[in-house]
């Protein structure tokens, strides 16, 4: 199969439609909705060297104990961790819905052989984990071997079997431009993700809305030929509610209400929670909130 | 030895670089001191039907030469009226302008389609713009010709007047048909028969003559005509012609506010009334960032 | 591209609440009064006329109606004041007047956003984000011409006219005379304006700008009305110009009217632009470029696409996307942010689009509109399209002025540019693809006096705006907006 770009993406174009959609007004419960939305699709992450079992242990609480005080919440969609803590979080969660994920095939940089790749997702996966994160080999896609970074995506695919789903990191900092962005979203989707997401967290440059668009727009495209749904994740630098409700404004006016779901639509953050938490609790009470007296884990 | 015989010249008008007979056979005898000169076409609403049709076929290729090919083009007419002087004396000499005058008038004609030659590569230059607008597109204004140029030439400067109102007009890419001066058209004919010599593409320069009141209002009527160049003294006709350009609002240009027998008429503000501005946008993409504020 | 995929669906699940700007601060007067002179005078008439929120159809105020004695007061005082103060006052301190005027203008922004919204039924995202912002750069732009006229005309001098009668249209109504009044003010002339009758009062709130600007009296004089006062401007003797805005048919009749005369005149008239998708082009962006095209200001736009084009290998992708995009415009209350598509402007323009897309079904098209609720009360039409279209189509080759769209395929570039340039207007023309020398090429071939390549429906004071063919004569912005208002000696 000869991969190359066949869809072309004006910059302009996105830039220009992500800033009217910025422009709508979320008010009263189409906002309160949104924020629950938002709670429920959240990937808690932690991708420190330092995270310890009890670090992990404490965010995997949270997850399930958003606030107290506001005890009907929906819970978070997953907690997202390096391979060496999935049996840590699985463990903890293995009672409810809150699924593990885990970045695999050397996150972040992704530069070792693919036999290293497949034995840590297969340890990722036999720990426990429910979903695994991976990342692209960018500099074979920059090189131009677009079948290795599909051929790559399609093996690691086939480990996750029917056992986990796949997350393809793109790592949109490092591609470049949209039409990149688009490209290896085709390549990752016809690779066979489950999800393709924006970025690892670890670089500078994350996840951005007209990113998110443009990669969303290859999820509509592949549906519109093939009837299949495949998820998005952007990740990365959304650390405040309206930032997210905006991503989600994205999605609803994209791909519409099949995707304003967990099950296809996630946010990688870590501190999203809690400011989502703030902003619904001043949307019952009226007053603006303090960081004090939300958990910090 | 006997007196040779003269060859007399016809004067048939010029469409398509063609040179027919009007179509309505009709001809009226211009005469000077009631010795006859010579026939003259008297054309018909059909002979302009034939001279727009030429000239809107003339069109997409003439305009889309390159202002350079256009500029060498005129600056030929100029080549083969040089050489073709005596003919156009005699004829001013004829139609009753007196020898002084007439060379002078043949050098102004000269010069000025020069003048005019060079600015076809020019006047996007000095009259289109780069536009700065607020938002991230490149966005610039060119001019374009208008189209079909339908032109009455002023009635007493039967070269200078004919040639200062077909050449900035035709310089910018547009197609003409131009309607001679009716008491002086013999000139007319022979600016026709140099243009047919030199490089000018045929329809580009249509020419016809006749009664000005029977065939201005068809060139105004005629819905295939985009713009009018004007020498109207009589305003009866000249109101009429307005009024009919309305149909399909045609641009009317007075070419009579300009000063033909002077050099201030070389300008090109002349050229720049018979062209069209045309803007085009186009989005400037800025550099790929990743941050969420943009 | 499978016909069993289950289709999107847009709406229902995550729904909009609410979020209606508020009016509380707005106040309108009962009556408004013709500005003459610097002041606000009751119309020698006695007559007024009510004005209409299209979007429920209660009545606003009342306005003056200008008959034949009041033009007289106003192209008088116009006069007056080009052969007084005005006429005298160097190039830079005129400058300063207009610099005013646009920074009164950004002050009030909000005010004069909402009233456009409530007077015209169009957006308030669009009149807060398009018409007020660039109604304001408008001035400020043409401020800093005033005294440089010298160096646009090379070896020229160049000097007003004189009085110049100004109408526009409603669609735009405070951003129209804003593109009237100040390129005339900046090449020194006078102006008698008259606003539409649907739309007179940001208009007149740009009256009390005006005064509160400190403009000299009779500078401006804004006159409101129906046709009949603007025919009288067209006929009165003392105006040097007319510069309109509207439809082909009334620029027509102007133009029959000043016929014998000296007037000189700007047309800016009706259009039928093709927008034009290849298939090489970003299809996404097209899309929005169509969406922006057509339905922007409910289609009341002189340059919408109201041709869509479509190269026939994208046409069914083209078109589904076209459909899903068109699920998520809000149609209704344009005082509600999220509001894309507002009311119909008046009740006679939406029989006339209503009798267009009756004609459209009779002829053959087939329809389809975005099924949504309307609201009771108000004039309103939800965005439409009609495929299956042929170029004989009324619906192809006449203006609408509405949110109708007639989408027909193509094959080559030649015949798109062919089809393209079959109509008599020549407004502009939108072109999508990726590849620039097509894009060049297209751009120089239409036969329109604005091309929008990759993208549609832009303005800015600085961009050149008007038509070729029965679109109109005379550019509006820019550097070319300037000779229209000035004779050059």
């Amino acid at each position: 199969m000869k991969l190359h770009l066949k869809t072309k993406v004006d910059k302009l174009g996105i830039d220009d439609r992500v800033s009217r959609i910025t422009k709508r007004s979320l008010k009263s419960e189409a906002k309160f909705q949104g924020l629950k939305m938002i709670l429920s699709m959240i990937d808690l992450t932690t991708l420190e060297g330092m995270d310890t079992t009890k670090s992990v242990e404490q965010l995997c609480y949270k997850a399930t104990h958003l606030h107290k005080e506001l005890p009907d919440l929906p819970n978070v969609a997953a907690v997202c961790v390096y391979p060496n803590m999935v049996k840590t979080a699985s463990n903890f969660l293995k009672d409810c819905e809150v699924k593990v994920a885990s970045v695999a095939t050397a996150f972040p940089s992704g530069n070792s052989s693919i036999e290293v790749k497949i034995q840590e997702t297969n340890e990722a996966i036999s720990n426990g984990a429910d979903e695994i994160d991976m990342v692209i080999s960018r500099g074979k896609f920059h090189s131009g071997e677009y079948n290795y970074v599909f051929d790559e995506i399609a093996t690691i695919k086939e480990s996750c079997g029917n056992h986990a789903r796949l997350k393809v990191i793109l790592e949109t900092g490092e591609l470049g431009d949209y039409d990149h962005i688009r490209l290896a979203s085709e390549i990752a989707i016809k690779a066979g993700a489950d999800f393709i997401k924006t970025s690892t967290g670890k670089i500078k440059s994350a996840a951005t809305l007209p990113i998110t668009l443009v990669m969303l727009e290859a999820i509509k495209d592949h549906y519109y030929t093939t009837g299949k749904m495949v998820g998005m994740k952007p990740a990365g630098g959304i650390s405040n509610s309206k930032l997210a409700l905006q991503y989600l404004l994205l999605v609803k006016e994209t791909l519409g209400n099949l995707w304003l779901d967990k099950h296809w639509f996630r946010f990688g953050a870590s501190s999203l929670a809690n400011d989502v938490l703030m902003q619904i609790l001043k949307q019952k009470t009226g007053f603006y909130q303090s960081n004090n007296y939300f958990s910090k884990d | 030895m006997s007196k040779r015989i003269k060859i007399l010249k016809t004067y048939k008008i010029f469409i398509d670089g063609k040179f027919p007979r009007t179509e309505s056979g009709r001809y009226t005898q211009l005469k000077k001191d009631n010795i006859p000169l010579a026939n003259v076409c008297l054309s018909s609403k059909k002979d302009i039907k034939n001279a727009v049709l030429s000239a809107r076929n003339a069109f997409e290729s003439w305009s889309n030469k390159s202002a350079y090919n256009r500029s060498q083009v005129l600056y030929r007419i100029a080549e083969m009226l040089e050489g073709n002087k005596n003919q156009f004396l005699e004829e001013l000499i004829l139609q009753g302008v007196d020898s002084k005058k007439a060379i002078l008038e043949i050098d102004q004609s000269i010069d000025r389609i020069i003048y005019f030659a060079g600015w076809a590569d020019k006047i996007n230059p000095i009259f289109g713009s780069v536009n700065p607008v607020a938002s991230s597109h490149f966005n610039f204004t060119i001019l374009e010709p208008m189209g079909v140029v339908a032109i009455v030439a002023p009635e007493d400067s039967s070269l200078l007047g004919l040639i200062s109102s077909i050449i900035p007009v035709i310089v910018s890419g547009n197609t003409t048909v131009s309607i001679a001066s009716e008491k002086l058209p013999l000139c007319a004919i022979s600016l026709a028969e140099v243009i047919s010599n030199s490089d000018v593409p045929n329809g580009v320069v249509n020419i016809v003559t006749g009664e000005k009141e029977e065939l201005a209002p068809h060139l105004a009527q005629h819905m295939d005509v985009n713009a009018l160049g004007l020498n109207l003294e009589n305003k009866v006709l000249k109101d009429k012609m307005v009024f009919e350009a309305t149909n399909n609002l045609k641009r009317v240009v007075d070419i009579s506010q300009y000063n033909i027998q002077e050099s201030e008429f070389e300008a090109p503000y002349i050229v720049k009334n018979f062209m069209e501005a045309k803007t085009t946008w186009h989005p400037i993409e800025k550099d790929f960032t990743s941050s969420n504020k943009y | 591209m499978s016909s069993k995929i289950k289709s999107l669906k847009y709406n229902g699940k995550w729904d909009f609440s609410p979020s209606i700007e508020s009016i509380e601060d707005i106040s309108l007067k009962k009556e408004y009064q013709l500005f003459i002179n610097g002041q606000f005078q009751k119309p020698i008439s006695k007559k007024y006329f009510p004005s209409i929120n299209p979007s429920n159809e209660q009545q606003l105020t009342k306005i003056a109606h200008a008959e034949s004695k009041d033009v007289d007061l106003a192209v008088n005082s116009a006069r007056n004041a080009f052969n007084g103060h005005w006429g005298k006052l160097p190039a830079k301190e005129r400058a300063k007047y207009i610099y005013r005027i646009a920074r009164i203008i950004q002050e009030k922004s909000k005010e004069l956003a909402i009233v456009e919204t409530l007077d015209g039924g169009k957006p308030i995202r669009e009149s807060r984000d398009i018409d007020i912002p660039l109604a304001a750069a408008h001035f400020f732009y043409y401020a800093g011409w005033a005294d440089k006229l010298q160096y646009a005309f090379p070896n020229r001098t160049p000097k007003p006219l004189g009085v110049v009668g100004q109408i526009i249209p409603w669609n735009f109504p405070l951003m129209m005379a804003a593109w009237k009044i100040a390129p005339a003010l900046a090449t020194g002339n006078t102006v008698v304006l008259k606003p539409a009758e649907t739309t007179s009062i940001t208009a007149l709130l740009l009256a009390e700008i005006i005064q509160q600007a400190e403009l000299p009296p009779g500078v401006v004089n804004i006159i409101t009305g129906d046709g009949s006062t603007g025919e009288l401007i067209v006929n009165h003797p003392d105006v040097n110009k007319i510069a309109f805005t509207g439809s082909t048919k009334v620029g027509k009749s102007i133009m029959q009217s000043i016929s014998s005369t000296t007037k000189r005149s700007t047309m800016e008239l009706g259009g039928k632009a093709a927008n034009i998708i290849f298939e090489d082009a970003p299809l996404d962006q097209a899309v929005e470029g169509v969406i922006n095209g057509i339905y922007f200001n409910q289609g009341h736009v002189c340059c919408a696409g109201s041709r869509l084009f479509v190269q026939e290998s994208v046409y069914e992708l083209v078109l589904r996307k076209l459909k899903d995009r068109m699920q998520s415009l809000v149609v209704g209350n344009p005082l509600d942010k999220n509001t894309d598509i507002g009311a119909i402007n008046s009740k006679e323009q939406l029989s006339t689009i209503n009798k267009y897309i009756d004609l459209g079904v009779k002829e053959g098209a087939d329809i389809f509109q975005l099924n949504c609720e309307l609201p009771n009360g108000g004039y309103w039409c939800p965005p439409t399209l009609f495929t299956n279209v042929s170029q004989s189509h009324s619906i192809a080759n006449e203006e609408i002025f509405g949110p109708v769209l007639a989408v027909q395929t193509f094959r080559t570039t030649q015949e798109v540019i062919n089809k393209a340039n079959n109509t008599p207007f020549g407004l502009s023309a939108g072109v999508w693809t990726d590849k620039g020398s097509k894009a060049f090429n297209l751009a120089s071939k239409l036969k329109a006096g604005v091309i929008w390549a990759n993208t549609y429906n832009k303005f800015d004071p600085t961009s050149p705006f008007g038509g070729y063919k029965e679109s109109g004569h005379g550019r509006e912005g820019g550097l070319h907006g300037l000779s229209p208002y000035l004779n050059l000696e």
